[in-house]
């Protein structure tokens, strides 16, 4: 069944196209809006996105499998990704990942059972100076300690509850 | 010390609003623009820059003056400016900070050096990761648009230019800017060969410059004080100020401005406080991860500039300084970086995306005593197979760092081979 955007998110699409000269460059953009809306980039959306550009949808296929923030599977409602590059590693990223392992019960790659964290090793995030760091959904939290990391845990458990 | 003190584009890092309109126009923002679209020839804006010296800050070192000469001007075409906002080479946070706390200063640059090139269409490719950059840098193209600062009618001149913040998605290689091109078109990042070189065929076809934000953010002051002046810091081969960004093992890391040509110890010991714990030094990277590292030996006498920096055997880079302390295993590190280059490589040319998997996976093996004997020859045969032999300059920004920690810490990868030799024996 062919996706349906309400009409605030059409105007998003709509926006984002008329800022590019050419309709494809719009494409980025417009799987930004959709994984925002939508939690995940969906089979329904990707073909939304290429009937709206005008082009084939294996084309959206292979930007959404190349760009690492695309995800086409459900996150959690907090995605903490944790930077292992080399200025983060050489101030203890390892043991913050061992630390958020054991503390959320998970594997890198996993979500908690209750939805609430996805716990992923990520590249340089540009943060080097305050490293090691980590980014939950849009948000940078640097100078990490495993005592930190609990506080950030709690805090967004608390955010999680208040909002449910 | 005077490099303390030197600032051309630190001077509002951390201080509050500093990135609102208001705060900018303050403090005499936009007046250079105004006063170049008013009363400057568009070549002569070109030529100032040129007398500056000022080189490309994104890592290559290619002055920016002389790339924007090369901008083909054909009939019936438009022509444009990709501002590179990609920052992802491991150990630079600088551009960050410009779009962070200055991103108004950022815009100006780009107004000048728009109207210098005749471009009336400027792009910011900026990472996806980056959040708080991206929305000041948007809020600040939207009070412009506002304030009449861009749009039809730029600072009340006549001269139009619309800005378009474009968020990447994640992806390394789109800091390369033929990759920035084929992304900013909708597409995966794949490089393209080279000719036609972007200032011929670049965004959508058309003639393009693509610089870095610390060098675009340098244009207003370039504007305002004159070439020449520009000229007054730094060395002869490479004027200006710089934004180093210091990580790793220190006291105090961070972005510090210093003109070019600054000690290297200088950086590490005085603006960033030393090797932390009063730890002995084992290792420097100079300019981002894909640089060649150094020993002590090499840093005692290192001067922060091109030409001091490849003297040396290595680059200057993005900026990116990576100290390491004498407790540094050096094979973990190469292991890190290696995982880095093959988790990033595009996968276009195979000598880069086999290379880099390979040379990641034998290293992996020594690091955990599955390796062979003869493995530090094969890993140079690898490195071999892939330099030269691809579109971009991902597979050697891979091989040259493993060439320099397998030349410079021998001993250390030797030992790891010894460990494995006597484990068999057993």
């Amino acid at each position: 069944m062919k996706k349906e955007y309400p009409a605030e998110v059409q105007a998003r699409f709509e926006a984002a196209v008329a800022k590019y000269p050419h309709k494809k460059a719009a494409t980025l953009t417009c799987l930004w809006i959709a994984q925002e809306t939508d939690g995940h980039v969906t089979l329904e959306a990707m073909e939304y996105i290429a009937d709206l550009l005008e082009i084939p949808v294996t084309h959206i296929y292979a930007v959404v499998g190349f760009y690492s923030m695309y995800t086409t599977k459900p996150l959690g409602k907090y995605h903490i990704q944790v930077c292992h590059t080399l200025s983060c590693e050489l101030m203890g990223a390892e043991g913050i990942i061992d630390h958020l392992k054991q503390r959320l019960g998970i594997n890198v790659g996993e979500t908690t059972p209750d939805g609430l964290f996805t716990l992923s090793g990520v590249e340089c995030l540009a943060s080097c100076g305050t490293a090691p760091m980590c980014q939950i959904n849009r948000a940078y939290y640097e100078n990490l300690t495993p005592e930190i990391v609990d506080q950030i845990l709690d805090q967004l458990r608390k955010e999680a509850t208040v909002h449910a | 010390m005077p490099e303390l003190t030197t600032k051309i584009l630190s001077n509002y890092f951390g201080v509050d609003k500093a990135w609102t309109y208001d705060f900018y126009v303050g403090h005499g923002g936009y007046e250079t623009a105004k006063k170049v679209l008013s009363s400057m020839e568009p070549d002569a804006v070109t030529e100032e820059v040129k007398t500056s010296g000022l080189r490309g800050r994104g890592g290559a070192g290619f002055p920016t003056g002389l790339k924007w000469s090369f901008l083909a001007k054909p009939e019936g075409k438009p022509r444009y400016l990709c501002i590179n906002a990609d920052e992802s080479e491991p150990g630079t946070f600088k551009d960050r900070q410009i779009m962070e706390w200055d991103p108004h200063m950022l815009i100006e640059g780009m107004i000048i050096s728009s109207f210098a090139l005749g471009v009336h269409t400027a792009f910011v490719y900026i990472r996806g990761e980056f959040h708080l950059p991206e929305v000041h840098l948007s809020q600040a193209v939207e009070e412009c648009y506002a304030k009449g600062v861009l749009g039809k009618d730029v600072l009340g001149t006549g001269y139009a230019l619309d800005i378009v913040v474009h968020r990447g998605a994640g992806a390394y290689i789109c800091g390369e800017e033929t990759a920035l091109l084929e992304s900013l078109e909708g597409k995966r990042g794949y490089p393209r060969l080279k000719p036609p070189f972007p200032a011929v065929e670049g965004l959508f076809g058309c003639p393009t410059i693509i610089n870095n934000v610390e060098s675009i953010a340098n244009i207003p002051w370039i504007l305002a004080n004159g070439g020449e002046a520009y000229k007054g810091f730094g060395t002869e081969k490479s004027p200006g100020t710089r934004l180093y960004c210091v990580s790793g093992h220190v006291n105090r890391p961070g972005v510090y401005e210093a003109e070019l040509g600054i000690p290297l110890m200088t950086l590490i010991n005085e603006h960033a406080g030393g090797v932390r714990g009063g730890k002995k030094l084992k290792a420097v990277i100079p300019g981002g991860s894909s640089t060649p590292v150094l020993t002590p030996e090499q840093c005692a006498d290192l001067t922060l500039c091109y030409e001091g920096v490849a003297a040396a055997g290595s680059m200057l880079g993005s900026g990116g300084v990576i100290v390491m302390d004498e407790d540094t295993d050096m094979v973990k590190v190469l292991v890190n970086l290696l995982r880095f280059y093959s988790h990033e490589s595009c996968g276009q040319c195979s000598p880069c995306r086999e290379g880099t998997g390979w040379l990641y996976k034998t290293m992996k093996n020594l690091l955990y005593g599955k390796g062979e004997a003869g493995e530090l020859a094969k890993i140079e045969d690898i490195a071999s197979n892939m330099e030269n032999r691809t579109v971009c300059p991902l597979a050697a920004a891979a091989t040259m760092p493993t060439r320099s920690y397998l030349k410079h810490f021998r001993l250390e990868f030797e030992a790891y081979l010894k460990q494995m030799e006597l484990a068999g024996q057993r």
